[in-house]
Formats: structure tokens, sequence, C-alpha cells
């Protein structure tokens, strides 16, 4: 059993630095921004999750018995909304790489520590129009703001909602910007770029997405409002504009976010993988320039999902055999990790079976991808729920597990304590059983037919849906159980030391939680990353065993 | 099927291509299963086998990252996915090429998608809404549009679907290869009544698929219906629709349909759906050479299904010299007429129910 310990007083961090609501909201500490962002970002977790209560319910039956038509497409509205551009696009960036970058150099901070700030002000300002919306009766476009629609035959507060995504993305320009600058110009001395923890590479290459991708949505969703408000023709048919043209323009950038929600996922497996094989990752250089592919070649596959939207054959050709270009970066990515624990010391932490529980599940939802950007398949396939099915398996399945290893690998790092361990392989079990009965289920729904979007639905279908939303009870005990124990350890849990997985980055090299300023001397770095023969750490590896 | 049974993984194959979606669907679940299983396997199995045992020390496994043999792997794992996913990608494309192209001797039925019902209309002049009947063994075409946003016509069954666009027309096809009844679903978000949009395909043999024509509307044929409105709007008034009548003010429209046009800008278009419904609608923005901009707008005066009849009415007259077909049912033969000089199809424009030619009402 854990027992309390009592706070060790002597030593000072970031969280006891300063007290008083105004020490938090007007910090410019990357690790007092990046808990103002946990808190924000799990409290719209709980609100995407509460609606993906709702629609699971809702579809237990064939008929449409819980809620109406109208209510339904609002309740998907938001938690795709919702759970796309406030919970998966800042989860991993805005939390753990604003608390772990700088540490992970040797920094003191970002390199920018007020546009830090200002990112999570414009982030909550972006919130704000999303709960107006909530509140003031939601909107049912879908999270893809199809025209002409959205434009002109939707009911809902869609100007509302386009503002609160395009806010929000100027949350994510300032972050990307500020990683970008932090990492070219903030490294500690003999900290190469070849010698980067992959968590950095990983964040790098997202950032390049947030700062080329997020400026079109912005701009899409502008000409959007203008349209919806002013009546300028860009894509109505009706004000001569083309419906087509917003699906390109909007798919330029959400393609592309789907890396941006995955890639910094996969940096944190990669930490994970290593340090509980306790070896260095296989392919480091592989795997760092497999994040960089995935960037580049992301922004050049968002036709893929226009194979039946009128758009060339030929175009769909090219789109077709870049999609599966992209996906080999991935898989390399897979192989390495395999590869990783090859012959390692192999510790099932409980960040280490959430980092297991990602390959599996990122692997099915990598290719099933294949499915889709098979251009004869993917007719058949395309807005039915093997769609539904395979995004969930990257983004759940794949972004929110790496995001789950990511918080339990760095807990004891940011709060000092350690979590109740039993309880979080309980979790992690939970989470991994329950999502592929929820999940799983939906690719076979999706072959036999079922739309995606369906308020109600014929009751051939009705197995499998009632499978998927038992499936979703046994996920929901699995996000709820860390959320509690996770709280409870800030305040009872034991004492976690500077290093207590015996992992090899700079940010386990100071104390835990860090003091304001990271590292009482700027770290000079003299060895690869990941070499844990340099790691004097067999006592210190306090919980093996 | 429609008849609710409670549990199948695999829809009715009831179309010619459902066949091969299936056998390649098929391939993409054993490739995938074959490398999730070989993923898990490799986890588990390395977990168990190099499990830290407690009390022991950590062995650190000595470097060997640019070794020859590691390199090798890489080359490996990125080789071996990449052919495989050349191959997905040439499949994916032969059968897209097969779904996206309709046969030339295809049976032209038309679809109007509104909020939240399909509109169906058929050349012989049968109209019906949320179903759709047809011919087995026969090749179905469908010319799409929207009143309103976006719809997607989905037939499970027969494994295709196509997004149906306001303003402009767009295609599917299929041959269905069982008799019997299947869904249609609107497969793209369409608002409120998105999962109502539904409606029933009814495959029928031949025999049956005539005497349900024969029942008809009563009003004529799409071509005729098309023709009625052509003399209500007024069009005839300007645009000649008998051969060699060059006296209208407008161009003739006999062997226009399929043809290439020489705007007075220089440019040339092909004279397909879309012209024609931008001629009707926005006649200012397609000036065809040696003609003025004389024409009105007949935006607003003008329904989605009536554009349709209008298509049709002109596509009768495309090689017809100035006579449009009729409803018979199921006159399978094809028969390119004469076509007038300069007219150049750019595709294979199924030929029309070559039956009894009536001469032109005018």
């Amino acid at each position: 059993m854990i027992t309390a310990t009592p706070p060790p007083k002597e030593t000072k961090n970031y969280l006891n630095a300063e007290h008083g609501l105004k020490s938090w909201l007007l910090t410019q500490d990357h690790k007092r921004i990046a808990l103002l962002y946990l808190i924000a970002v799990s409290a719209f977790f709980v609100v995407g999750g509460i609606m993906a209560v709702l629609i699971r319910l809702e579809l237990a039956t064939p008929a449409g018995d819980l809620m109406d038509s109208n209510t339904y497409n609002k309740v998907f509205t938001m938690h795709g909304v919702i759970m796309i551009f406030f919970f998966l696009i800042p989860s991993i960036p805005a939390i753990l790489g604003n608390f772990l970058l700088p540490l992970m150099i040797g920094a003191k901070d970002l390199a920018f520590p007020r546009i830090n700030l200002i990112s999570w002000y414009v982030y909550m300002l972006g919130g704000c129009f999303g709960v107006f919306v909530l509140l003031s009766g939601g909107v049912d476009t879908g999270w893809t703001f199809y025209t002409p629609f959205s434009t002109t035959y939707s009911n809902g507060y869609v100007v509302m909602t386009a503002m609160a995504a395009f806010i929000n993305g100027f949350s994510s320009i300032l972050t990307g910007l500020n990683f970008i600058v932090t990492v070219h110009r903030m490294r500690a001395p003999g900290l190469t770029w070849f010698r980067l923890p992959l968590f950095v590479w990983a964040h790098y290459a997202t950032s390049v997405i947030m700062i080329l991708g997020t400026p079109v949505i912005a701009v899409t969703l502008f000409l959007l409002m203008l349209e919806r408000g002013l009546h300028i023709g860009f894509f109505d048919p009706a004000y001569g504009g083309d419906p087509v043209l917003f699906q390109h323009l909007f798919w330029f950038y959400s393609h592309p976010a789907v890396y941006i929600m995955i890639l910094p996922s996969m940096g944190v497996i990669s930490e994970v993988i290593s340090t509980f094989s306790s070896k260095k990752p296989f392919g480091y250089t592989f795997i760092a320039f497999s994040s960089v592919a995935i960037a580049v070649f992301g922004f050049l596959v968002w036709g893929h999902h226009l194979f039946v939207s009128s758009q060339s054959a030929y175009a769909g050709m090219v789109f077709s055999i870049l999609s599966y270009i992209v996906a080999i970066p991935s898989a390399i990515k897979v192989f390495n990790w395999a590869a990783t624990m090859y012959k390692g010391s192999v510790r099932l932490e409980a960040p280490m079976l959430y980092a297991l529980g990602f390959i599996g599940l990122f692997t099915v939802g990598g290719l099933t991808g294949l499915f889709l950007s098979a251009m004869g398949l993917d007719v058949h396939l395309t807005d039915t729920y093997f769609v539904v099915a395979h995004f969930h398996y990257v983004m759940v399945g794949g972004a929110i597990m790496g995001y789950q290893a990511g918080i339990h690998f760095w807990w004891p790092k940011m709060f000092g304590r350690m979590y109740p361990r039993a309880w979080a392989t309980v979790a992690a079990a939970l989470t991994f059983v329950g999502f592929n009965l929820t999940f799983f289920p939906q690719f076979i729904l999706g072959y036999m037919g079922m739309p995606r979007r369906y308020h109600v639905y014929p009751p051939e279908f009705q197995v499998f849906n009632v499978l998927s939303s038992a499936g979703a009870s046994v996920l929901g005990l699995g996000y709820l159980i860390p959320a509690i124990y996770l709280l409870w350890s800030i305040k009872n849990g034991e004492i976690a030391g500077p290093n207590p997985w015996g992992a090899t980055g700079l940010e386990w090299q100071t104390a835990s939680p860090p003091p304001t300023e990271n590292f009482e001397v700027t770290p000079v770095v003299t060895t690869e990353a990941y070499d844990y023969t340099a790691l004097k750490l067999t006592q210190e590896v306090a919980h093996v065993g | 099927m429609l008849e609710a049974k409670s549990f199948e993984l695999f829809p009715e194959a009831a179309s010619s291509i459902a066949g091969h979606v299936d056998a390649f669907y098929a391939f993409m679940v054993l490739v995938s299963a074959f490398f999730s299983l070989l993923i898990a396997f490799l986890v588990v199995y390395f977990a168990y086998k190099y499990r830290h045992r407690p009390g022991e020390n950590i062995v650190y496994a000595p470097y060997d990252d640019h070794s020859l043999s590691g390199m090798l792997l890489e080359v490996v794992w990125t080789a071996i996915p990449l052919g495989l996913s050349m191959i997905m990608f040439v499949w994916g494309v032969s059968i897209y090429f097969t779904e996206s192209r309709p046969p030339a001797d295809s049976l032209e039925i038309y679809v109007t998608g509104k909020q939240w019902m399909w509109k169906i209309q058929h050349m012989e002049g049968a109209r019906e809404i949320n179903e759709l009947h047809i011919p087995v063994n026969r090749n179905v075409k469908l010319t799409m549009t929207s009143e309103d946003v976006i719809h997607d016509f989905f037939v499970p069954a027969f494994r295709t679907k196509a997004d149906v666009l306001p303003g402009r027309y767009t295609t599917e096809w299929f041959r269905a290869t069982k008799v019997g009844s299947y869904h249609i679903f609107c497969a793209e978000y369409c608002g409120t009544k998105h999962s109502g949009m539904i409606g029933t395909v009814t495959v029928m043999s031949e025999s049956d698929y005539n005497k349900w024509l024969g029942e008809g509307s009563g009003e004529g044929s799409m071509a005729e219906q098309g023709q009625a409105l052509f003399n209500q709007l007024g069009c005839g008034n300007c645009h000649a629709s008998v051969v060699n009548n060059q006296n209208g003010r407008c161009p003739n429209l006999v062997g226009l349909f399929g043809s290439t046009v020489e705007l007075k800008n220089g440019q040339r278009v092909r004279a397909d759906e879309a012209y024609i419904r931008e001629s009707v609608l926005f006649p200012q923005s397609k000036i065809v050479a040696g003609f003025d901009d004389y024409m009105p707008t007949f935006k607003g005066l003008i329904t989605e299904d009536g554009m349709l009849k209008l298509i049709e009415y002109i596509r009768s007259m495309r090689n017809k010299n100035g006579v449009i077909s009729s409803a018979t049912p199921l006159p399978v033969q094809t028969t390119d007429g004469p076509r007038p000089a300069g007219s150049t199809p750019a595709k294979a424009v199924p030929a029309a129910k070559a039956a009894p030619a009536l001469p032109a009402a005018r």
C-alpha cells in the first residue's frame, strides 16, 4: 500500500514558488501554463465525453427514442468540434509539450513565455465561443461544416462555432511558433539535433504543420462566415459558388490536423518504449525522419476525402498513391518500436501498458486507413461507420492512448508524486478492452453499409450497435478511474523522486517537481540520446521490482 | 434483401461490381490481420521474453544503431509495406475506374436529391419517390443532382455511392445481379432527417420491369414532358428544334447534346448536362459564337426536376433530325444515328430508346 508522505518542505518548486490565483493566471512559467492547459483541456474532454455517452445511448436502439433528430445532430457535432479542436489538437502539445520541451532541451523556458501565456488565453476565448454555442442551443453541421448546408441551410449557431475554431487556431499557431523557435535557439550546450529526444522531433514536426496548415483553416472558416452572414458566394452554387471547393480547403488543413493529433503521441510512445525497455530506440534516425516525412507528405493527401465528391479520377489517383506513401513512415515507426523491445529489459509499468495498447490500436487504425486510400474500396466505405471506426482507432486508440501513456509517464515529474500502480494497470486494461469493444464492431457495421451520422437506423444493424454501446461504458470507466487516482495522488501519492522510471532525458535529471528555473545549473550534454549505459541508476530505479 | 436479419458480417452482394469489391476487401482484411497479429505477437513475445525480473539489475543492450543488420531491417520493413501498398493502390484504382465509368449501353435514370427525399424520373415517364425500380442484369446509369445541400446516393448491396451536388450533375452506375429489394441510404450528412433520407431499390426481372413501366405515369416520356415544358416556357420562340432551321435568334438545339460548341470568346465547350443547365439559368456565362447576349435567365422559373426533363428533351434531339424518342420500355438496341456535321461526341452517349420515333410536335 502507498502511504502518504508529508511533502518535503525544504525544496522550492514551480508549484509552491508562488501562491494565489493571480500567480497562476499571469504566470509565464511554461510548466504552470501547461497545468492551465491541463485543467481546461480536461474540462473539454469531459464535455465531449458526455456527448459521446449520449450518442452511444441513442444508438443502442434502432429507433430515435432518446432524443429527436435535431438534438442528435447537435450532439454528434459538438462531440466532434470539442474533441478535435479543444481536446485532441491541444492535448499533448499544449500540456506535455509545453511542460517538457524546455526541460528536455535543458532550457529555462520556451523562447516566448508571454506568447505562451497568450496562447492559453486565446484558447480560452475560443472555448468561450464553444461554450456559448453549447449553452445557447448548439449547431448541427457536423464538425466538417460542409457547404452549402452550413452556409445556407443549417439552423444552428454556425458562425459562432466557426469563430470558436477560428480563434482556437491562433492558439495552435502561437504554440507551434514558440516550439520551433525554442528547439532552434534554446538547446543546451552539446545538445545537437541528433541528440534530441524523439519527443522533441515529433513536436517539431507537429509545430511545422500547425503554423503552415492552421492559417488555411482560418481563411476557410472566415470565408464560411462571410457566406453565412453576408451571402457572399464562395461555396453555395445558389450564390455562384462551388460546394466542393470548401471540401478541398477544409481537408487541406484537416487531414494534416490528424497528424497534429497523432505525431505528438508517437513522440510519447518513443520515449516510453525506450525507457521501459531500458534501450535506445531502434532506428532513432528513422523514427526522427519519419516524423518529418509525415509532416511533409501529410499536406499532399487531402483529396482522399473526395473520391466520391466528383473529383477527377486522375486527381484521385495522385491522392491515393500519396496516401499510401504517407502510411510508410508510420509503419516504419511501429516496426522500430517493436524492435526496440528486442533484447531490452522490459518493465510493464502503467505507461508501458498504455504504450503497448497504442501500438496495437494504432496499427489497426493505420492499416484500415489503407482500405480507405484504395479508391475502389473507399467508394463503398466512405461516409460509413468504417470511417468512424478507423479514425477513432487513430484518434482515440492512438492519440488518446499516447496521451494517457504520457500523462502516466510524466505525472511523477509534474507533481512529484506517484499514483497507485495497481489501479493504473486496471485502467489501462479496461481502456484497451473497452476501446476494442466499442469501435471494432463499427468496422463491421461500416462494411455492412451503415452510414455515419445516422440518428435512426435499420434494425439489422442493432447487434453491433449494442456491442459498441456496451464497450463504451467499459471505456468510460477506463477514463474515469485515472481521473480519480491521479487527482488523489497529487496530495496523497508516494514521493516519486527525480527519476522514478530510470529514464535518460534531461527532464529526469532535475527535481520532481522541477524548480521554476528548471535546472539549478544549465546542463551540458556530452552523450548521445538514450545513453542508458551512461546513466548511473541501478539504485535510483526505486520502483523496479 | 430487406427483411431484417439480426446478425450478418457482409451485406448482400447484388451487383456486378460487388464481388470484385468483396474480393479486394477480403485481401485487405487478410493483409491487415497478418500485420496486426505479427506486431501484436512480437510486442507480447518481447515483453515476456525480455521481461525485467525483480531484483535483477537492468542489463543494457549495447548500441547497434547503425549496424549493417539494423539498416537491412529498416530497408526490409520499408520495402515490404511499400510493395504491398502499391498492389493495393493499383487494385483500388482498377475497381474505381470500372465503378466510375458507366457503360455506353446503360439505361438512363434521373435522380434529384432534396432534403430529405429521393426523387427518381425514368426516361419513359414513370416517377417515384424514395423508390427505384430497375431491371436485373441491365446496366443502369443514374444522372443526379440536388435541389439544396450535398447528398449521397448509396446502395450498400451494390457497393457503390456518389455524392449528389447542387448545381452539378454526377453519375453513378451499377448492374444489379439479383432480384430483390435493397437499401438506398443518403450517405452525406444533409441535416435534420438525414437518417430518414432512405429508400429502396427494387430489382425486377425484365418482364416484371416492363410490366411496372407500362403502368406509367400517364404523363408521357420524360422527353415529352420536357417538350411540354419547352413550349410552356416559350423556348421555341427563339430556339429552333427542327433540323437545319437556322432562322432562330438563338442556337438550333438539334444535334446540340454531346457536341462541341464554339463560344464567342473562342473557347470550345462540350454541350453536356451542366452546360445546358448553366445556359438556362445563367445564359450570359457562355455565349455561342455568332449569337448575341439575348437570352434572359430562367432562374426561379424551373425546378431541378424540370431542368432534367428539358435536358432529356434536348438530348433526345441530339441525333434524330428533330424527332424525339418515345416512351417505350426496354428497347435495348443501341444505335447512334447520323450526327450533324461538326458534332464530336466526347463520350459514348447511350443511345436511346430507338423506338418508334415521333415527329416533333412543332
